[in-house]
């Protein structure tokens, strides 16, 4: 794996809208993840094109935030995950 | 109950009661619902799409053996357009390469396959069929090239314990990216069977060594969830998250249920989704008000810390062990009824007991 991969949300991964709760979920094998704000605005970037340093620069951006502070945030969000191999990186 | 309760979020749909396989510890109850008295094509998917408008994310479509309708495909299409996650819960027998094709073009999420042991022989001695092990494994590699999500659900009991690790190299060879290590609990078939089925104190250690070094060997590549024989336990389960509180089930008939074995609960009232919408019995039925909440609760239960970390436990399992569904769930250290639990550990038969076999409803 390079140092900056390029995280995917692998199939049986799904964002999606519940319009009941009126937030946003990951859906994976046989769970619903109930997301917050940040971890879903991460999850929007997530591609399958992007790397990690790039989707961090687009949050940074957006929340004018310091693109370190956000970079480990990402980092630390999506290893979680990839460890529950809700996530891959290539 | 003042609050109104939070919606739903994971639906069991047991769609049959029919099976090619008869294990001996079978989560359907005793007395199986003939097909003849089966939900229609129709009736499942008025179900999926309530459910969805009522906030089901998830759908288990479960069985018996979902395969055995032959409207799964249409159903999993059905369920899929209604904006749920379909996951199949499936022992393989029945799912053809062309069948699987219509599923996955179905929009079909993912799939839970069942392992009965690791073996041939063994395999099909647990599941009372003889070549079903070797069309699980068929049935495997066309899930694994196909690249369908893929939990192994690997069932533990006194005849498999001592293979868990097994199993879990055997689910990561298959391609699965995570497995389910599942003790039977003593419900229905099982705990009709438990004798034969109770593993020992020291078989349950070894077992949750092995699964500690497995998570530290498969890390990063699978994930590894187990549940425990709660006999051992010193607290109980928090069963189904709490009663009414996240899960919904619907039998073949279309009785709606907090979970799969409450009908053993004498004296509640189960609701039909051919007699009233599924949100009025989620909100409103009284099957899923009688144990929300702590009003219904014993002590000790009542005013301990633990109380709305485990809601008191399973109901089921305290009309089973205490004969009371509103008692302390007898698995728990500080229950009345722990001695029962303590007493069955005690009279464990040293010598292995024959099955009973579920009988089949076809």
């Amino acid at each position: 794996m390079t140092t900056d991969p390029v995280p995917l949300l692998p199939r049986g991964t799904r964002l999606h809208h519940d319009r009941v709760r009126d937030t946003m979920v990951l859906l994976v094998p046989e769970r619903a993840l109930l997301l917050d704000d940040i971890g879903a605005a991460i999850l929007r970037e997530v591609d399958g094109r992007s790397t990690l340093g790039a989707i961090s620069s687009r949050l940074a951006e957006r929340y004018g935030a310091p693109k370190a502070d956000v970079a480990s945030d990402v980092r630390d969000f999506l290893d979680g995950l990839a460890g529950q191999r809700l996530v891959d990186y290539q | 109950m003042t609050d109104r309760p939070a919606p739903p979020i994971a639906m069991l749909a047991e769609l049959t009661h029919r099976c090619p396989l008869s294990c001996s510890y079978c989560s359907n109850p005793l007395e199986l619902t003939e097909r003849t008295r089966e939900l229609t094509t129709e009736g499942w998917i008025d179900v999926f799409r309530q459910a969805a408008k009522l906030g089901v994310l998830q759908l288990h479509l479960s069985g018996g053996e979902p395969a055995s309708r032959r409207d799964l495909e249409i159903l999993v299409k059905a369920a899929r357009d209604a904006g749920l996650y379909v996951n199949l819960i499936t022992s393989g027998i029945g799912l053809t390469p062309t069948r699987l094709n219509a599923l996955e073009t179905a929009g079909l999420d993912h799939l839970q396959l069942s392992l009965q042991a690791t073996t041939a022989d063994k395999a099909d001695w647990i599941g009372g069929y003889r070549g079903s092990f070797a069309r699980k494994l068929a049935l495997a590699e066309e899930v694994l090239w196909r690249g369908i999500p893929l939990t192994v659900n690997a069932v533990m009991h006194r005849h498999t314990i001592d293979d868990v690790r097994t199993a879990i190299d055997f689910a990561a060879n298959l391609g699965a990216r995570r497995i389910e290590v599942a003790c039977v609990q003593f419900y229905g078939w099982a705990l009709v069977n438990r004798d034969a089925l109770l593993p020992t104190r020291a078989q349950v250690v070894q077992a949750k060594d092995a699964v500690a070094e497995a998570r530290l060997a498969y890390a990063g590549r699978m994930m590894i969830d187990f549940v425990p024989p709660d006999y051992y336990a010193d607290y109980p389960k928090a069963c189904m998250g709490g009663w009414g509180s996240t899960g919904i089930n619907v039998a073949p008939d279309g009785t709606v249920l907090p979970c799969h074995a409450a009908a053993t609960i004498p004296g509640v009232v189960f609701d039909r989704v051919t007699e009233k919408p599924l949100s009025a019995i989620w909100y409103d039925g009284a099957a899923f008000n009688a144990f929300r909440g702590h009003a219904w609760m014993q002590e000790p239960c009542r005013s301990c810390a633990r109380r709305d970390h485990d809601h008191g436990g399973c109901r089921c399992q305290a009309m089973t062990l205490a004969a009371d569904p509103t008692a302390t769930d007898p698995v728990c250290r500080h229950a009345p009824a722990r001695p029962a639990v303590d007493h069955i550990l005690e009279q464990q038969a040293p010598s292995v007991s024959p099955f009973i076999y579920r009988g089949s409803k076809r």
